[in-house]
């Protein structure tokens, strides 16, 4: 560098270089997606009840968000009968709290009556505190967190909460595999995981079982689980808990695979859909548990499964029959107190939280119904992959 | 009015008098319901990047020094403001004040934290505090993923959970207590008590302090060391007090920012405040102009509210919201252009002399 140049030229050069690598990488995270945005269902918009959903259909979590939204958009034209019509609508949240927020308002100016979503926690709880000032009928399909529901009388959950899934994990295990020596890899950076990793450490020490290690990850490191496997080996486990999400998980069932570790994965909710990850040797993932309510491979689900592969070419997972369920959960609720689609939002809202303490819903993910924190009460269900099929276990 | 003779005082007092008459419009048009809620929603949001971007200036604008991880400063406003906010909410009552006090506190968090940056990085020449304030950006996130903080009688109870195997449970609340930030799971279930008119002067108030501070003698000195280092140390300046002037100023009202921005959502995860934050403020600067505040407010305003105004175009919108970037960018450098605005505006040449 000679003396003579401008420093300050140079440093403005600079900064406005840097200012646009970094655009640039903004926007490579930002592709993706798929499905169209407006989903149209029933006959005369006019006279069709307006539901809405939120999921990051953009971004690093666009696959969980896809899922929702399609789910959704099935549910409302699977549930459209005569007299009882649904308008569909699904915006973008790019799985950030803020922009959900944005898209929530954006559906209000739509005419929303009732949201099935967002998808992601986080996202939930900020559009759950504005459904709750502005009254509106929420429910989430996958949102797992307490504080979603927590002091909202109108928000309600279609999954099971994090605490819930980790002591129902931590009970399973307990019953099935007492003598195992486990050890638990977690994502200490995600609300999901790390809200299931507290529940299950508790009701494990209650229960008894045998923890031998405990290792954290974060989302920057999700590229390779080695360290954390060498250290479950060193400990001697004989079975992992993993309550984290199926894109991660396939990393680390390669990851064990390489290095040679026979060891037996469990997971939650979050890990279905492993065996639709793109690269990924589903037979690394033969005698996989997981503790999810749904299973694409059950022929209690066939025709939902058929309908969601013919129209989206892809197999369903737990996020869409969860979406799906939500909307069906709607739509029990507006049969019971006769919503339609002049009602206000805000009378929607009161009338629909009412109904929903009452229904029961024979849903895909299993007889659903609530109690008044908003959370789901149904029967937990784990799973067991098997020759590349969901076996129930 | 003579004092609006000088040149550059009117240029201050027309950026002050754009985001005055932006404000009442506004506010007019909101009263009147006719701004839709998707634009309503945002313009606490807005107001919180328009100071960012105004912070971000003096820094990379006016000091010449390039910050990589301005939304850390935020990130330490915010989650201070937020603790304040919530732990506060029995002895203060009243939304407004609590709200003031939040923004106050996660001021002198972020500037306590941009003074201890600043004091090793700062002296040292070349580009180093691009380097630093990067890796304080994600420090700061992972720093905030270990903390858990709760309130109750007593007052508040703080873990640093490095090991990563502490839970809420171990703050042992007493009955009545609640958690505030929950490690990864951030803060959630906080209050909403920012407005849009906190948010208004905050905007004011960043304002006066950075265009006052450019204007006055240690202004001129942050600049002179911009320019020449050699010629300003000759004089006697000294390089890193000055440096570390419009370092710390900028981190005070990015963390001031920071609290507003968490007053307005009842969730607030560490990973908001990433490099892309930094990044997406960065460009609100450097579209808007380096060194011009008016240029910073409007490209904070107008690239906040595009791509939510691009939602009719679903998973292609920010494509197009590149595109927009990019188109601007030319421009706004084609040199045929800005002659043609400088023959259309003969003041112009005045301006120039003022930084860009």
């Amino acid at each position: 560098m000679s003396l003579n140049m401008n420093p300050a030229m140079n440093r403005r050069s600079l900064v406005a270089g840097v200012a646009g690598l970094g655009a640039a990488g903004i926007l490579a995270g930002c592709s993706g997606g798929g499905a169209s945005s407006d989903g149209g269902s029933a006959a005369g918009s006019g006279s069709a009840i307006k539901i809405g959903s939120i999921g990051p259909k953009t971004g690093a979590t666009a696959s969980y968000g896809l899922s929702v939204t399609n789910g959704a958009e099935l549910g409302c034209k699977e549930f459209s009968v005569d007299g009882l019509s649904f308008e569909y609508r699904s915006e973008d949240s790019t799985g950030n709290a803020e922009t959900a927020v944005n898209a929530y308002n954006t559906l209000v100016d739509w005419g929303m009556q009732a949201l099935v979503g967002p998808t992601l926690t986080g996202p939930s709880v900020s559009v759950a505190a504005s459904c709750n000032d502005d009254r509106t009928f929420m429910i989430t399909p996958s949102a797992s967190s307490e504080d979603v529901t927590s002091g909202k009388d109108c928000v309600f959950q279609v999954c099971f909460t994090d605490p819930n899934q980790g002591k129902n994990a931590a009970l399973f295990l307990a019953d099935k595999y007492a003598d195992e020596k486990i050890a638990v890899i977690y994502n200490s950076g995600d609300a999901y995981s790390s809200g299931i990793y507290n529940a299950f450490k508790e009701q494990a020490s209650a229960s008894k079982l045998q923890i031998v290690s405990e290792e954290a990850f974060k989302d920057d490191s999700a590229s390779s689980f080695n360290n954390q496997l060498t250290k479950a080996q060193a400990a001697g486990a004989t079975f992992i808990f993993a309550p984290i999400y199926y894109t991660p998980a396939s990393v680390l069932l390669t990851n064990a695979h390489d290095m040679g570790y026979e060891v037996t994965l469990m997971g939650c909710d979050g890990m279905d859909g492993i065996l639709g990850v793109e690269n990924f040797d589903t037979s690394y993932a033969e005698g996989l548990l997981l503790m999810t309510p749904f299973s694409a491979d059950d022929p209690a689900s066939a025709d939902f499964v058929k309908a969601y592969q013919d129209a989206y070419g892809e197999t369903p997972d737990q996020f869409a029959a969860d979406a799906y369920d939500g909307v069906h959960a709607v739509a029990e609720a507006i049969k019971k107190v006769g919503v339609t689609a002049d009602t206000a939002r805000e009378d929607a809202c009161d009338k629909l939280a009412a109904a929903m303490l009452e229904i029961t819903v024979e849903g895909l993910t299993g007889t659903l119904s609530w109690n008044d924190k908003g959370q789901v009460e149904k029967d937990p269900t784990a799973y067991v992959i098997t020759d590349g099929k969901y076996v129930k276990a | 009015m003579k004092f609006l003779n000088d040149k550059v005082t009117r240029r201050d007092f027309l950026t002050y008098g754009l985001v005055v008459a932006a404000f009442i419009v506004v506010s007019l048009l909101a009263s009147q319901g006719v701004i839709p809620r998707s634009l309503s929603g945002q313009l606490v949001p807005v107001t919180c990047y328009v100071v960012m971007a105004i912070s971000l200036n003096l820094v990379v604008g006016v000091a010449g020094d390039l910050s990589l991880g301005h939304a850390g400063f935020m990130s330490v406003g915010a989650f201070s403001g937020v603790v304040c906010a919530m732990s506060l909410s029995a002895a203060i009552p009243d939304d407004g004040i609590r709200l003031a006090v939040s923004m106050v506190v996660g001021a002198l968090f972020a500037a306590v934290a941009g003074f201890l940056i600043g004091i090793p990085v700062l002296r040292l020449r070349g580009d180093y505090l691009a380097i630093v304030t990067l890796a304080f950006g994600e420090i700061i996130k992972e720093v905030v993923n270990c903390l858990i903080v709760g309130t109750d009688a007593i007052g508040l109870h703080v873990i640093f959970n490095v090991a990563g195997d502490k839970t809420v449970d171990d703050l042992h609340l007493l009955e009545g207590g609640v958690a505030i930030i929950k490690g990864a799971q951030g803060a959630s279930g906080t209050e909403k008590i920012a407005t849009f008119a906190a948010g208004f002067v905050l905007v004011m108030i960043a304002l006066a302090v950075v265009l006052n501070l450019v204007r006055s003698r240690a202004g001129r000195a942050i600049m002179a060391v911009r320019d020449n280092r050699i010629a300003a140390e000759s004089v006697g300046l000294s390089i890193t007090k000055y440096r570390l002037i419009a370092f710390v100023v900028s981190a005070a009202l990015a963390g001031a920012a920071g609290a507003l921005y968490g007053a307005n959502f009842s969730q607030l995860s560490p990973a908001k405040f990433d490099f892309n934050t930094s990044i997406l403020v960065l460009v609100f600067v450097v579209l808007g102009g380096l060194g011009n505040m008016r240029g910073s407010i409007i490209a904070a305003v107008l690239l906040t509210i595009l791509p939510e105004a691009l939602r009719g175009f679903s998973d292609y919108r920010m494509l197009v919201y590149a595109i927009v970037l990019i188109l601007v960018m030319l421009f706004t450098n084609n040199p045929q252009l800005k002659l043609t605005l400088g023959k259309l505006l003969p003041k112009r040449e005045g301006a120039v002399a003022h930084g860009e």
